[in-house]
């Protein structure tokens, strides 16, 4: 009786992961030299700047809320726990789906687990992404046991889950601000507008905001595209939360620069000033702009609109660091091959994909809220962003 | 007792035997197009740039402290005690970490190949271990290139800039260089010239990471009380408010609860 529904935004869906398919067999098969701007000059790229940095930050969300609901007793929170644990659990694997492209060698991805280093920064992100993976799997497994009515299994998730969301939120920490520690180890070859001492420390801090902002976002597009209700106290309070993370944020981002002595820096000719003048408008002033506004603040589009610039904020933060910052010393331009763009194209569409095919067939949504009519299989299934007709 | 390379640019003639034997030694083709060709890359693993009638070596440092070596979260590259740094290709799953944290950019990747891996100059490492001298030093015919203790070479080197001030800049690369390095260099005109970099500091890379891992396992011990306890103050406040309600089993958002009870 279900007719395949063929819309916009599902063509879109198709051809991206079309075109992926066409680009993973080129990286396969020709090399990582045949599909990628990848250089000597230049060895990481977009799907390590993009791909694996901006996928881990975005799902930050998941420590946040967990943290939230479960160590600071915030009950108001539980009902968009399990979207935002998917979504970070999605992100996840498909962190390491990008990382099996950029690897040279993808097959022995597993060899930080067993052959060691503990000096490596590298070495302790893989630990910790594979561990938080883990911890993400089984804080959601509680869904798939409920789905499968296994209460006995259930029971014993349910036992475990306060030193499992204590465990994920110190591994999500650390490797949220290990990432920055990454990059520590170049001084003389990232742009001085963005290294710093206190790298680990701006990434943990951006990697909050980042949470509490694909939180509001999160919950946004599932009220548009799912018909899922929106609970808005939580949502004001979350983007009073956000507001106060990116205060601090900027402050410390901005100490730390004149500490350095960095501000001088930002000379009109040098390529770097618009791009960091980008992000500081995207990922600070902007949204606090916005959110000191209580209109803005209390409204769902205002709060909707905040989050969506410091998301893309982090990111240009994020790609600043991998790219632009690493330009000069590199003495040359990087900007991502087709294949490239076409793979990260691919991945997030089809994380979008598995979410909307989860929220299908598990109970992701509070029941509560989605005994509406809009919740019928036509409308609450695979469908893509189209669906904003759906007010909620 | 630790090994180096000791390069005069001075007593460089650019004849390039350096690279002939370099590339022998790791079974990788030279003829005259990759003689014509400036700069490292993973089929050349030293390289003699010429800027007039001057010289001057690439080749890695073969560092004391490296920074590839710490950044590696396999362990592929290693500081053995005889002086260079050695790569394990079966332990590389290709992240280019190294190529990455590298200060000068050394190791160069095999791009063209499906399953690439990291080249760079290991100092002959299986020649030294054997007591001989590196493919180049060997090959080396006016003695610019020498092999030896890196002690020796490094009075020797003071001992050149020493006696005939006029022939250099006052400047041993490698003495000090992010905390010093295998191979020392000899210069008459500035490194910076030949893409050294100038703002190297005098400390070694690694110890830039280890400062803030070192601080992981406090950090994590820490992290734990401090959100357990949090857990259970929180918690704690709740039960004693739901005691106090006469406990009616509604906590704020209790309707929401999803999970089965």
């Amino acid at each position: 009786m279900q007719k395949p529904n063929i819309t916009f935004w599902r063509v879109v869906l198709v051809l991206i992961l079309l075109l992926g398919a066409y680009a993973t067999m080129v990286r396969f098969t020709r090399g990582l030299g045949a599909s990628t701007n990848l250089s000597d000059a230049f060895p990481w790229g977009l799907w390590v700047g993009f791909d694996v940095m901006c996928g881990v930050m975005l799902a930050a969300g998941g420590f946040t809320l967990t943290a939230a609901v479960y160590i600071l007793n915030l009950r108001e929170f539980k009902p968009i726990i399990r979207p935002t644990v998917l979504t970070a659990f999605l992100g996840y694997l498909l962190v390491v789906v990008a990382l099996l492209f950029d690897l040279g060698r993808g097959y022995r991805i597993w060899h930080p687990l067993v052959m060691w280093n503990p000096r490596s920064v590298m070495f302790e992100v893989a630990w910790c992404v594979t561990l938080y993976s883990t911890v993400l799997a089984l804080e959601f497994s509680s869904v798939v046991f409920e789905r499968l009515r296994f209460p006995k299994l259930l029971r014993l998730q349910k036992m475990i889950v306060i030193p499992l969301v204590i465990a994920g939120v110190m591994l999500s920490t650390l490797h949220q601000s290990s990432l920055g520690s990454l990059y520590l180890i170049v001084p003389n070859k990232l742009y001085p507008l963005w290294y710093t001492p206190l790298l680990p420390v701006l990434f943990f801090l951006s990697a909050l905001c980042v949470g509490l902002a694909m939180t509001i976002f999160e919950s946004s597009m599932s009220a548009r595209h799912f018909g899922k209700q929106l609970e808005m106290p939580l949502l004001r309070q979350l983007g009073r939360m956000l507001l106060v993370a990116l205060g601090v944020y900027t402050v410390v981002r901005f100490q730390d620069l004149l500490h350095r002595g960095a501000l001088h820096l930002l000379q009109w000719r040098s390529p770097e000033t618009p791009l960091f003048v980008l992000e500081m408008l995207l990922c600070s002033f902007a949204p606090i702009c916005l959110l000191l506004i209580p209109k803005v603040r209390k409204d769902a589009d205002g709060l909707y609109l905040s989050s969506v610039l410091c998301l893309l904020g982090f990111v240009t933060n994020r790609l600043n660091i991998a790219i632009t910052g690493m330009e000069r010393s590199a003495g040359q331009q990087y900007f991502p091959k087709w294949t490239e763009i076409s793979i990260t194209l691919a991945i997030i569409a089809s994380g979008f994909l598995v979410f909307a095919l989860a929220v299908k067939y598990l109970p992701i949504f509070d029941r509560v809220a989605s005994h509406q009519p809009v919740a019928e299989p036509e409308t609450a299934g695979g469908k893509l962003p189209e669906l904003s007709h759906v007010e909620s | 007792m630790s090994k180096g390379i000791l390069y005069d640019a001075t007593l460089c003639i650019g004849c390039k035997l350096c690279e002939k034997g370099c590339a022998e030694r790791n079974g990788l083709p030279y003829d005259d197009d990759v003689a014509a060709e400036q700069k490292q890359s993973a089929h050349k693993l030293t390289v003699v740039l010429t800027k007039n009638d001057k010289f001057m070596r690439r080749l890695c440092m073969n560092c004391q402290d490296p920074s590839c070596a710490s950044v590696c979260p396999v362990g592929a590259l290693r500081k053995t005690s005889e002086g260079p740094v050695t790569y394990d290709a079966s332990r590389c799953m290709g992240c280019r970490y190294c190529m990455l944290a590298c200060p000068f950019s050394v190791p160069k990747y095999e791009w063209d190949k499906p399953l690439p891996l990291v080249r760079k100059c290991d100092m002959c490492f299986d020649r030294v271990a054997r007591g001989l001298q590196t493919a180049c030093a060997e090959a080396c015919p006016t003695g610019a290139t020498k092999f030896g203790n890196r002690e020796d070479l490094l009075s020797d080197a003071k001992d050149r800039i020493a006696k005939t001030p006029e022939n250099y800049v006052n400047h041993i690369f490698g003495l000090n260089e992010v905390g010093g390095t295998s191979v020392l260099l000899l210069s008459s005109i500035p490194f910076e010239e030949f893409g050294y970099r100038a703002d190297l500091s005098g400390e070694a890379l690694p110890l830039l990471t280890y400062r803030v891992l070192s601080h992981i396992p406090d950090l994590v011990t820490i992290g734990g009380v401090a959100l357990g306890g949090l857990w259970w103050l929180t918690n704690r406040k709740n039960e004693v408010a739901r005691e106090e309600q006469g406990d009616k089993g509604g906590t704020p958002g209790g309707a929401n609860e999803y999970a089965k009870t």
